[in-house]
C-alpha cells in the first residue's frame, strides 16, 4: 500500500481523478442552474417571467424537476433493442464529460486535470463519438420518427464537424501548438493592432482580424454540433415529435438532456479557450478561474439568447449551408491566414 | 517499456482474426469490417516499428493507410448499396450470377 | 504500470475483434468494432503516438464506423442466418486457415526473423508527436500527401456517382 502511494504515476493519476470528480460536481451544478437560467431568460425574452413559484425566485425548479424525473415510470418500447436502448443515453453524456479533462480552467498546473499535447484533437475526437448516442438512440427505439430524427441529426453533426475542425486550424497555426494550455498561454500579454496608434488590446484570438471568420464559423458550428438554436430541426417538437429521444422517458431522457447541456458547456469552454484567452484576465493569476467562468457564462447566455431569437433552419437549408458555405469559407480562411502569417514572419 | 514482441504478437493475432472473418462470414459488410481489422493490425505493426527504430516514417505511413482506408470504405459501401439494390441481398455467396 | 495497461487494452482489443467476427447481428459487430478501434487508440497512446491515437478515434471510430452504421441501418439488415452443410465446411476451412496463419505468425515473432539491419536511428530531441509528424509529412512526404487529397476527391466523386438512385435512363443523361 505504501509503495503504491509513493509511485509517481499513481499519485498523478489519483490527483487527476480527484480534480475530475470536483469538476464533474461543479459542472453538474452549472447544468442545473443553466436549465433554470434558460427558462428564466426565455421567459423574459418572451415578455413573461419564467418559473417563479417553486422556491424563492423559482430557484428550486430544476432540482425538483430532477426528482420528478426520477420517480417517473420507465418503460422500454416493444421491439426495441434493449441493450442499445439503455446504453445510448450514457453515450450522450460521456464524451462531453471526457473533454473536461483537458480544458484549462485556471493557471496550470492546479486548474487543469491533464494537459496532453494534442488537447484540441481530443475535443474533436469526443465530438465525433457524440454522434453515436444519437444514431443508436434513434435506431434502437423501433420508431420511425426517432429513426428519422436520429439519422438527420447525426448527418447534421458530421457535416458541421468538418467546418469546425477546419476553422480551428488558423488558431493552431497562430499558437503553434495543439495543447489547450499552450494555446491559452500564447494569448497572454497585449498586442498593438496598429503600430502607429497607441492602442493596446489583449492578445486574445478574437482581436486578430484573420481569426474573425474562423470565430464566426466556429460559433455557427457550435450551434449545429449541440443540436441547438437554429439547428434543432432533428429534435423539434412540431416536426418529428421529439426526434431521436421520442421514446425515452424519465432518467434516460434526463441523461440525453444532461448530455446536451454538458455539450453546450464544453463547446463554449473550447471557444473561450481558443478565441477569448481562457483564464487570462486583468489582475493576479489566481483570479483565472473567475475570468474563465465569466467568459463561459457570457457565451452560454449567447447560446440561450440565439435559441429564442432565430427561427429554425429547414433540413435542406441546413445541409446546404454546412457544405456549400461554411466548408469553402473555412478552407479559404486557412489560405488567407497562412498567407498573412507567412508574410508577417518573413516580410 | 513495452517489448516490441508483445505488440507484434498482438498485431499478428488481430490480423488472423481479420482473415478468419473474411473467410468465414457471408455478410459483405462483416467481411468489410474484417478487412478494416486487418488494416488496423498492419497499422499497429507500423507504429510499433516506428517506435523501435526511432523513425517517424512508420507513423506517417499509418496516417496514409488511414486515409486510404477511409476512401476505400466510402467507395466499397457505395458498391455494396448498389449490389443490394439489384440483388436484394448482401450475402456474398448469393451474388453469383457470373458463376460458370 | 504501462505494461499492465497494454495488456488490458490488448485483451480488450482481441476480445472485441473476436466478437466482431462471431456475432450474428451486423449492428452489434459494428459497435464491437468501434470498441476495438478505441482500445487500439489507447494502445497507440501507450506507444507514444498520441497524434495517431486521436486521429484513429476521429477517422476510424468517428467517421468510418458511422458510415458503416448508416449503411447497415439503411439496408435494414437483420440477423445473419448461416445454416447448411456447405457453409459449415467453408467455415471449418476458414478457421483452419486462420489457425495456420496464427501459427506462422507465432513462429516469425518467436524466431525474431528480420530481413535487414535492425539498428535504430539516433534518438531525436523530444518534441510532441504532432510537431514531429508535421515536420516530416510536409517535407519528405509532401507528394504522397497531395496525392492523397486527389485520392479522397476521387473517392468522394465515385461514392456519390455509385450510390445515386437511378430514376430513369433519360433523366441521368439530361443531368
Amino acid at each position: 500500500m505504501n509503495a503504491l502511494m509513493d509511485n509517481q504515476v499513481f499519485q498523478v493519476a489519483l490527483w487527476a481523478a480527484v480534480k475530475l470528480v470536483i469538476i464533474l460536481g461543479i459542472m453538474l451544478g452549472v447544468v442545473t442552474y443553466l436549465i433554470y437560467a434558460e427558462r428564466k431568460i426565455c421567459g423574459h425574452i418572451q415578455h413573461r417571467t419564467g418559473p417563479n413559484r417553486v422556491g424563492p425566485l423559482g430557484l428550486l425548479q430544476t432540482p425538483l424537476d430532477v426528482v420528478k424525473l426520477l420517480v417517473k415510470e420507465e418503460f422500454t418500447p416493444a421491439g426495441a433493442n434493449k441493450i442499445l436502448f439503455h446504453v445510448a443515453p450514457i453515450l450522450a453524456a460521456f464524451p462531453a464529460i471526457a473533454t473536461f479533462s483537458v480544458i484549462p480552467m485556471g493557471p496550470p498546473p492546479t486548474f487543469v486535470v491533464t494537459d496532453i499535447n494534442v488537447g484540441i484533437l481530443l475535443f474533436l475526437a469526443m465530438s465525433s463519438l457524440g454522434v453515436y448516442a444519437i444514431v443508436l438512440g434513434g435506431w434502437s427505439s423501433n420508431n420511425k420518427y426517432a429513426l428519422l430524427g436520429g439519422l438527420r441529426s447525426s448527418a447534421q453533426m458530421i457535416s458541421y464537424e468538418l467546418a469546425m475542425g477546419l476553422s480551428i486550424i488558423p488558431v493552431l497555426m497562430r499558437s503553434g501548438t495543439m495543447s489547450l494550455v499552450g494555446i491559452v498561454e500564447h494569448q497572454a500579454g497585449t498586442y498593438r493592432p496598429f503600430e502607429s496608434l497607441p492602442i493596446a488590446l489583449p492578445n486574445w484570438g478574437i482581436f486578430h482580424w484573420y481569426l474573425w471568420l474562423p470565430f464566426v464559423i466556429f460559433l455557427i458550428t457550435m450551434f449545429a454540433e449541440t443540436n441547438r438554436a437554429p439547428f434543432d430541426l432533428p429534435e423539434a417538437e412540431g416536426e418529428l415529435v421529439a426526434g431521436f429521444h421520442t421514446e425515452y422517458s424519465s432518467m434516460k431522457w434526463a441523461m440525453f438532456f444532461l448530455g446536451e447541456y454538458m455539450n453546450m458547456i464544453v463547446i463554449s469552454s473550447i471557444c473561450v479557450t481558443l478565441f477569448f484567452g481562457g483564464y487570462l484576465g486583468p489582475g493576479p493569476a489566481s483570479l483565472g478561474l473567475l475570468w474563465y467562468l465569466v467568459k463561459l457564462f457570457a457565451l452560454l447566455f449567447f447560446f440561450i439568447w440565439v435559441r429564442w431569437t432565430f427561427p429554425r433552419l429547414r433540413y435542406d437549408q441546413l445541409m446546404n449551408f454546412g457544405w456549400k458555405v461554411l466548408l469553402p469559407g473555412a478552407i479559404a480562411n486557412i489560405v488567407i491566414a497562412t498567407a498573412w502569417l507567412w508574410w508577417r514572419a518573413n516580410a | 517499456m513495452i517489448p516490441i514482441g508483445w505488440t507484434l504478437a498482438l498485431s499478428a493475432v488481430l490480423f488472423c482474426i481479420g482473415v478468419v472473418g473474411v473467410l468465414v462470414r457471408r455478410n459483405a459488410l462483416v467481411i468489410f469490417m474484417s478487412i478494416e481489422l486487418m488494416l488496423n493490425a498492419a497499422n499497429l505493426a507500423f507504429v510499433a516499428f516506428a517506435r523501435q527504430m526511432n523513425s517517424l516514417d512508420g507513423q506517417v505511413f499509418v496516417f496514409f493507410v488511414m486515409t486510404v482506408a477511409a476512401a476505400e470504405v466510402a467507395v466499397g459501401l457505395a458498391i455494396i448499396v448498389n449490389v443490394f439494390r439489384l440483388r436484394e441481398t448482401v450475402f456474398v455467396d448469393e451474388i453469383n450470377l457470373l458463376k460458370g | 504500470m504501462v505494461p499492465g495497461l497494454f495488456v488490458g487494452f490488448g485483451v480488450l482489443l482481441v476480445a472485441t475483434a473476436v466478437m466482431v467476427i462471431l456475432h450474428r447481428n451486423p449492428v452489434t459487430s459494428a459497435l464491437f468494432l468501434v470498441l476495438s478501434f478505441c482500445s487500439l487508440a489507447g494502445i497507440y497512446l501507450l506507444l507514444q503516438a498520441e497524434f495517431l491515437g486521436m486521429v484513429q478515434i476521429i477517422v476510424y471510430a468517428g467517421a468510418i464506423m458511422v458510415l458503416f452504421l448508416f449503411v447497415i441501418m439503411y439496408l435494414n439488415l437483420q440477423h445473419d442466418v448461416e445454416t447448411g452443410a456447405q457453409i459449415a465446411v467453408r467455415r471449418g476451412i476458414g478457421w483452419m486457415v486462420g489457425a495456420l496463419l496464427l501459427l506462422f505468425g507465432a513462429l516469425l515473432v518467436h524466431r525474431g526473423w528480420a530481413p535487414g539491419p535492425v539498428t535504430p536511428a539516433p534518438a531525436e530531441p523530444a518534441v510532441g508527436n504532432a510537431v514531429a509528424i508535421g515536420r516530416v509529412l510536409y517535407s519528405r512526404f509532401l507528394f504522397p500527401f497531395e496525392i492523397t487529397s486527389v485520392l479522397l476527391l476521387v473517392a468522394m466523386v465515385g461514392a456519390i456517382v455509385l450510390a445515386k438512385s437511378r430514376t430513369a435512363p433519360n433523366d441521368s443523361e439530361a443531368a
